[in-house]
């Protein structure tokens, strides 16, 4: 399938996706964030914010430009250099997912025939950003938090690539517009189209918990674990470079709920098979199916943070090691098996 | 070999469902400076004082235990009251203040005020930029002595205080006083008797009022029951005050 910026000009359609991923980057996480605040709230028996325009819509664009104007401290032990630029190498893998992730029919960037396999990549570059702010920070805490960091990286891109890869397996494609499309035409045993979630259940449980796990995101967020770590990484710095590591850690959360929702829920299908309306309406319908499934894993993500405490270190790793990656090679095999027999 | 942890069980839904519950239950908060606040009327909110009632006796300043009430006062010679004799010195109140930056509130001179100028107001609303602004003067004070609300009505059935009482007394005689009196004027000698009985079957029908005092045998009795001391003097108080009535009743329908 071919993007809707594919024009003469490869400037002009350079520019203007561009220009496209940014608006996505800059819009739809701060959706997100106003939908935790209110959802967290109202969770916790609270109204959220109310007082930023009607129903505190308005309150994550105030806390933007009260973070513009809080001056930027360094601390006087910190690898200057390393330290400034820890925030950016953790915003622009989030920036760069978003070119492939596909938000409706055509209303992708660009896609790649290694789609998903970049996308999981690029994605763990962040945590080379968590490292170097927790290393450069120079506070013992932070110092924790970025190696705590890095070992559940390591422990979780695991079991979230094996699940993704049994995925790849049964629709015979990297590619993530491919995986759409695939799945739209999947038939269980030949009868109806169904959402890959359905046989792929436990993929789409390992899946998610891994990317709760590597957005260190409760219950799963002890690199940031406020009450032990006072916020891991993230200790040492104010104003706009913190706004980065905030709006970066949303940003994460809408790339790897976009990529469930190509892997498992059948993308900008309303319902896999089901054949959207031709042209622009069937962008725009694509285009909120796609948003609506993220918001839903974007709950799911808020829901247990709100439900669950946070879990020990020891607890967090052996959970992975012994638990979560059997099972996803488990997974693997069913699926390998199942698809040669099928 | 370290064990491995116990698989999730049902409780991990419990709880999903308990905040997903939560979520769908309305939250009670109440946006505080577009809704007022839904306070209980004996709320201790800021202490006013009645300055007409204060006689500067210094007790409230004592007890505080933060000590944040200032008084000054003067002492001034006021003529005796009723002309002649020599002059009295009376304390007249220069300054009365409550540093609220200190008080915690806890009421005490408002409890330990013996002649009723220090209340309960349930304002709230008077923080300030300034931590001087907080010390309320005797005007301030006095302000807020019109939030005050009115003391909590008596239970039904409740007895008379005995302020009121003495002071209903007192009006009752005048008045029969007054009644005799004009009657008397009005009425030809000879009648004048019987109309006084009049007076007196009218008064009969009133509860006639009784000093109450300790009716020993029976709080020997209630002693010798068991019946605490306290419980025991009163309940024989009571008792006493019953028989007496009903005898001064019994007298009064015998005269009448």
């Amino acid at each position: 399938m071919e993007t809707l910026f594919t024009l003469d000009n490869v400037w002009l359609a350079l520019l203007l996706k561009v220009i496209a991923v940014l608006i996505i980057f800059l819009t739809v996480p701060l959706v997100m964030g106003y939908m935790e605040h209110k959802v967290l709230a109202h969770m916790q028996a609270r109204l959220g914010p109310m007082e930023a325009l009607p129903h505190g819509v308005g309150q994550l664009v105030a806390d933007g430009i009260k973070f513009l104007q809080k001056e930027n401290v360094v601390p006087a032990a910190a690898d200057k250099w390393v330290f400034g630029l820890a925030p950016g190498v953790m915003l622009i893998p989030a920036i760069v997912v978003l070119t492939v992730v596909p938000f409706g029919p055509g209303a992708f960037a660009e896609n790649l025939d290694a789609g998903i396999f970049f996308a999981l990549a690029v994605s763990s570059i962040g945590t080379i950003g968590l490292l170097m702010a927790g290393w450069a920070s120079a506070n013992k805490f932070s110092l924790m938090g970025g190696l705590r960091g890095a070992a559940q990286l390591i422990a979780y891109e695991l079991p979230m690539v094996l699940a993704a890869a049994a995925v790849v397996l049964q629709a015979e494609t990297l590619s993530l517009v491919g995986i759409v499309e695939a799945q739209a035409g999947f038939r269980l045993f030949g009868t109806i189209t169904i959402p890959y979630a359905v046989p792929h259940f436990f993929g789409l449980a390992l899946f998610f918990m891994s990317a709760v796990a590597e957005l260190n995101r409760p219950p799963f967020d002890m690199p940031i674990a406020d009450a032990e770590l006072i916020a891991g990484h993230m200790t040492e710095y104010t104003g706009i470079r913190f706004a980065f590591f905030l709006l970066s850690e949303y940003a994460g959360m809408v790339v790897f709920g976009a990529l469930a929702t190509v892997l498992f829920l059948g993308g900008w299908y309303p319902w896999p098979g089901y054949l959207l309306p031709e042209g622009f309406l069937g962008v725009v319908v694509g285009f909120g199916t796609t948003i609506g499934k993220i918001a839903a894993f974007m709950f799911l993500f808020i829901w247990l943070r709100a439900t669950f405490p946070r879990l020990r270190e020891d607890q967090l790793q052996r959970l992975s090691w012994l638990i979560l990656i059997p099972l996803a090679l488990l997974n693997i095999v069913i699926v390998a098996i199942a698809k040669v027999v099928a | 070999m370290p064990s491995l942890p116990a698989p999730p069980r049902i409780g991990l839904f419990k709880g999903l469902g308990l905040t997903l519950k939560t979520m769908l239950t309305p939250a009670t908060t109440a946006q505080y400076p577009h809704v007022k606040p839904d306070l209980p009327p004996r709320t201790r909110g800021v202490i006013a004082l009645m300055e007409e009632n204060c006689t500067v006796c210094m007790l409230c300043a004592r007890e505080c235990p933060d000590w944040c009430i200032y008084i000054d006062s003067r002492k001034e010679t006021v003529p005796a009251p009723g002309g002649g004799g020599r002059m009295r010195t009376r304390n007249t109140l220069e300054r009365f203040a409550i540093d609220f930056a200190l008080c915690m509130y806890c009421g005490i001179c408002v409890d330990v005020c013996p002649f009723d100028a220090l209340f309960w107001s349930p304002e709230f609303e008077y923080s300030t930029y300034s931590i001087r602004e907080l010390t309320h003067e005797r005007d301030q004070l006095r302000r807020w002595m019109d939030t005050v609300p009115p003391p909590p009505a008596l239970e039904v059935g409740a007895e008379t205080p005995g302020e009121i009482e003495t002071g209903l007394d007192k009006a009752r005689t005048q008045a029969e006083e007054q009644i005799s009196a004009m009657l008397a004027a009005q009425r030809p000698a000879g009648e004048a008797d019987a109309d006084g009985g009049a007076v007196q079957t009218a008064a009969a029908d009133e509860e006639p009022h009784v000093e109450a005092q300790v009716d020993q045998a029976v709080y020997d009795q209630l002693t010798a029951d068991g019946v605490p001391e306290r419980a025991a003097r009163a309940k024989a108080k009571a008792h006493y005050v019953r028989t007496e009535r009903a005898r001064i009743k019994a007298e009064r329908a015998e005269s009448g």
